[in-house]
């Protein structure tokens, strides 16, 4: 069976690592289960399309800077949209910054409290991918680098530019997913290096 | 009309790190309970079926089931690893560096319930990730710390103090899947709706 972290390692069958992760069995096989119901083959492509779920996931590996798993996704995206691909790539160096960074309700944490990148995607950008995958950008890009800047207004914008409310669970499933995916890669390629 | 978000003008939202039992207000609409479907129900398994939270994520419920068993494989699972209270600590520590206080409420009354350290979990809300801790709790939170970062600074000095502190590779597996994880469920959290205090009418 295909385990997308296994790959992008390096883990080979018998070997270290893939003892420990065997002892995880579920995570393991739930990580990939829930990549291939969010990216790989979704149930319901009507609430969000194969190209726009991996236009996001290409977005969220590129932004953190995620090198194996920017390459996975940039190579499925080029398979299904390449104009779209293209876009994104040129976008890219203005909108990657370092994170997380944001802002806490008034109080005993307003002394830490940090402003940073408030990203809007440029003209260009809109023109190329439609205002409908460029406002979920913008909000991948908030729930990337401050997701503590969260608030309801994010959303009204995501529903304005036509996103369901079922859309929207699913496409911030699919940011917070590979959030998490993407450590679990960075976490075990260095535990590799180290042994 | 196009939908509209769900707004909490009367929520005054809690401004500080606390170990305390806190409530979560949505801005989208939850699914109904009457609306379940048996797909959703075999979703929220382990879960309450009256939480807005889990309610709301039940829109995706092949996702929402995927998760849930990996969460509870994460954080629950005891066939060698890390000892659970130092999950529940690599959980607080990343949602402090995200900045969720609902998600650092939760795991950080766990930490405190399943290591009887309540001072030294309270002093990690309160000072941060840099708060003064013993060598096994310091080499835990700043490797889950760092992964939380983006990019991520998890590097192999991190690998090094966890060994150094007396966690084999399985435990360190656990350290990196558990601040992963909360890197999942923090977003979740944060951007989905707004922690709320306990005894809001």
């Amino acid at each position: 069976m295909s385990d997308l972290v296994h790959d992008l390692v390096g883990i080979t069958p018998g070997d270290h690592l893939d003892t420990l992760r065997a002892k995880r069995p579920i995570a393991r096989r739930d990580a990939q289960a829930s990549y291939e119901e969010l990216i790989v083959s979704p149930t319901d492509l009507d609430r969000a399309s194969a190209a726009e779920r991996a236009a996001i996931g290409y977005w969220v590996a590129a932004l953190s800077q995620a090198a194996a798993l920017g390459e996975h996704y940039r190579a499925l995206l080029a398979s299904l949209d390449p104009a779209v691909l293209d876009a994104l790539v040129t976008a890219i160096p203005e909108a990657t910054t370092t994170g997380p960074y944001g802002a806490y309700p008034p109080g005993p944490l307003s002394v830490e409290d940090e402003d940073g990148l408030h990203w809007t995607a440029p003209a260009a950008l809109h023109s190329a991918v439609g205002d409908r995958l460029a406002a979920a950008l913008e909000h991948t890009h908030l729930l990337t680098f401050r997701p503590r800047d969260s608030n309801p207004k994010a959303l009204q914008a995501l529903l304005d530019a036509g996103w369901t409310t079922d859309g929207i669970v699913t496409i911030s499933q699919l940011v917070a997913f590979i959030h998490f995916q993407l450590r679990v890669i960075a976490g075990l390629t260095v535990l590799k290096e180290a042994n | 009309m196009t939908e509209q978000v769900i707004r909490h003008p009367d929520n005054v939202e809690p401004n500080a790190f606390t170990q305390a039992q806190l409530e979560w207000e949505p801005w989208l609409e939850p699914k109904p309970i009457e609306a379940l479907t048996q797909t959703d129900r075999e979703a929220l398994k382990g879960r309450r079926a009256d939480s807005p939270y889990f309610r709301l994520l039940v829109r995706d419920p092949i996702v929402l089931g995927a998760r849930t068993r990996a969460d509870i494989d994460i954080f629950t699972n005891e066939d060698g690893g890390l000892p659970r209270p130092e999950r529940e600590l690599a959980a607080t520590a990343a949602s402090r560096v995200n900045g969720c206080l609902y998600c650092a409420s939760v795991h950080s009354r766990a930490a405190t319930e399943l290591s009887g350290r309540r001072d030294d979990v309270q002093r990690l809300l309160d000072d941060g990730i840099d708060s003064e801790q013993d060598e096994r709790w310091t080499a835990v939170i700043e490797a889950a710390a760092a992964l939380t970062e983006t990019p991520s600074q998890f590097k192999p000095a991190h690998v090094a103090a966890l060994k150094a502190a007396g966690f084999d590779d399985q435990a360190i597996v656990d350290v990196i899947q558990s601040a992963a994880f909360f890197n999942w469920a923090n977003r979740l959290m944060l951007s989905l709706g707004e922690p709320a205090p306990p005894a809001r009418g």
